[in-house]
């Protein structure tokens, strides 16, 4: 996991990191109030992307035992997060219904 | 190279499966595919993400993916409706604390890495850090496990974090002056980090928490964010910053819904602020038998549930339902109104509805109830009690002065389900239940619905 931030590199990243911040504004002030527990649970999933990070730490270390251990945890960590947030927020969302459930019982 | 083309483009997809995700969730209709969608997204990126060429350590990626695969499925299949503001507060936190130590991994595989690289890490270290215990905290206080729900305060608590602060942000600097070889200059900034996230929620309130849980689900995407940084990774930023805008938007509609600013929020424990006289108290309360409630509920022609945390406390939501149902098969027009900050996170109360089977075309809005609420013949208030205090329109003297609340005192009657005439988590009086149109049903929230319920089956 060799890394070097240059400054090209950087300002091209802050550039997309700008953009998807206005991006996400739009996007998510859409979103009705009904909806924001499954919305948060389901963002905090997407906030699992950090797995990717924690993959190569696992995996592009080579002999350093100490990046192998934290690497892993950091992917328990990181999938847990993943797992966990999409299951309970399709949990949730199964729930929500329009019709009278007069099907019920 | 041709496969870090291939992965590139992997990841392109998956950013455009989380956007659409996002975009899709503004309809209950679409949400659960949106969901769907999104995660499919985050398995292309794994799984793209394990063909980078030169990966090693296959058994231990495997055994990392299948444990925390394991707890993930436990915990979400697991925990119930009411405990989901916990639940996302733990999530953020294993999510922060993954982009921590990816952090600490990165730096000490390669010390003496750019400037730039060692500024991101050194962020994803303090934004990682601070929303691990942060949201550790948060989850605590919901739990009332270790700390309790109220704010904690002590003498210096400002001076104490403003040091700690400057220590974070001085220690930064000489940190990435010269990376190489400050080990444990590393290992302070760590520490302090953890210790910032305790700090910053200590003094919060159990009914500021969806503030604080939003905020911090905004970092849990900051601290993506940083990572992507760390390794120059385009798809961590859009990921990252995506939820970032998310946490960030939510935290504001919070704010808003109290009629406080953020710093105001995270720096003044509310309780304490006004231990103010108690409102001179006009008239007396008037307690309701269930029997009486029952005669008013039949001849309503139209009833708003007003459902606050104490409703997911008494776990009444299945009742309320049932009740609901009842009165609607009485021909009586049946809405639930909900307070953008009823409960511990934002949309709490319409997921514990939406459980038990309410339809969501009968949740409103504040905004949406509001302009209708005079028109409405009974308004049950189950376990809300800030949000619906009429003090916040005119009292200027009120700590909630200011904050939009849902004007149940408008309607025709109002019932307060409560268990006594404690004050709610401001330490506010509430006038409402010395209202002329309020009787108060005194008793726990489900036990009174149900022998409401009751009633009606027996009538």
């Amino acid at each position: 996991m060799e890394t070097q931030l240059d400054p090209v590199s950087l300002i091209n990243l802050i550039f997309l990191f700008v953009i998807a911040i206005f991006l996400g504004v739009e996007l998510i002030s859409k979103v009705p109030s009904i909806l924001h527990t499954p919305l948060m649970s389901g963002s905090n999933a997407i906030s699992g992307i950090t797995i990717v990070g924690a993959l190569l730490a696992v995996g592009l270390t080579p002999g350093s035992t100490l990046c192998t251990v934290l690497g892993v945890l950091a992917v328990i960590f990181a999938t847990i997060n993943v797992v966990g947030g999409y299951l309970v927020t399709d949990r949730m969302l199964r729930m929500f219904k329009t019709k009278p459930a007069g099907d019920k019982k | 190279m041709t496969i870090g083309i291939f992965i590139t483009i992997c990841y392109i997809i998956s950013s455009v499966l989380f956007i659409i995700g996002l975009k899709r969730m503004s309809s209950p209709v679409s949400a659960r595919r949106a969901n769907q969608l999104s995660a499919v997204g985050m398995l292309i990126a794994i799984v793209a993400t394990l063909l980078t060429s030169g990966m090693m350590e296959w058994q231990w990626i495997a055994l990392g993916l299948a444990v925390g695969t394991a707890l993930g499925i436990l915990a979400a299949v697991k925990v119930t409706m009411t405990a989901m503001p916990q639940m996302v507060g733990l999530l953020n936190g294993s999510g922060g604390l993954a982009s921590f130590m990816v952090g600490w991994a990165a730096y000490r595989y390669q010390p003496g890495s750019s400037l730039l690289t060692t500024i991101s890490t050194y962020l994803a270290i303090l934004i990682g850090g601070v929303t691990f215990t942060g949201s550790f905290i948060a989850w605590a206080k919901l739990e009332e496990k270790f700390v309790t729900g109220k704010p904690i305060l002590f003498a210096g608590q400002k001076i104490v974090n403003s040091l700690l602060l400057g220590a974070l942000v001085a220690g930064g600097i000489i940190f990435c002056a010269h990376p190489a070889d400050n080990y444990p200059l590393f290992i302070v900034i760590m520490i302090l980090s953890l210790i910032l996230g305790v700090m910053a929620v200590i003094p919060i309130g159990g009914a500021d928490m969806p503030v604080v849980i939003s905020l911090l689900n905004s970092y849990s995407g900051m601290a993506g964010a940083a990572t992507g940084f760390v390794i120059i990774n385009s798809m961590l930023i859009v990921a990252g910053s995506l939820v970032g805008a998310s946490g960030i938007i939510l935290t504001k509609i919070m704010c808003k819904a109290m009629n406080r600013s953020l710093a105001n929020v995270l720096f003044s424990g509310f309780g304490n602020v006004t231990k103010k006289q108690q409102t001179d108290v006009k008239g007396e309360a008037k307690p309701i038998s269930v029997k009486d409630a029952y005669y008013v509920l039949e001849a309503a022609r139209s009833v708003v549930f007003v459902p606050g945390y104490g409703m997911a406390v008494a776990q009444a939501q299945h009742a309320v339902r049932e009740l609901g149902k009842i009165l609607e098969n009485n021909g009586a027009e049946v809405r639930y109104a909900i307070h953008p900050v009823a409960g511990r996170m934002p949309g709490h109360m319409n997921v514990l509805l939406a459980e038990a089977d309410v339809p969501y075309d009968q949740l409103f809005e504040m905004d949406a109830i509001n302009p209708v609420i005079d028109t409405i013949d009974v308004a049950v208030v189950i376990g809300a009690n800030d949000v619906i205090n009429p003090a916040a329109r005119h009292d200027k003297s009120s700590p909630i002065y200011g904050m939009p609340i849902i004007n149940v005192d408008k309607a025709k009657t109002v019932f307060v389900l409560k268990r006594s005439m404690r004050t709610g988590f401001a330490g506010v009086e509430n006038e409402l239940f010395y209202y002329d149109n309020t009787r108060m049903l005194f008793g726990d929230a489900k036990e009174s619905i149900q022998a409401l319920v009751a009633e009606f089956k027996s009538a």
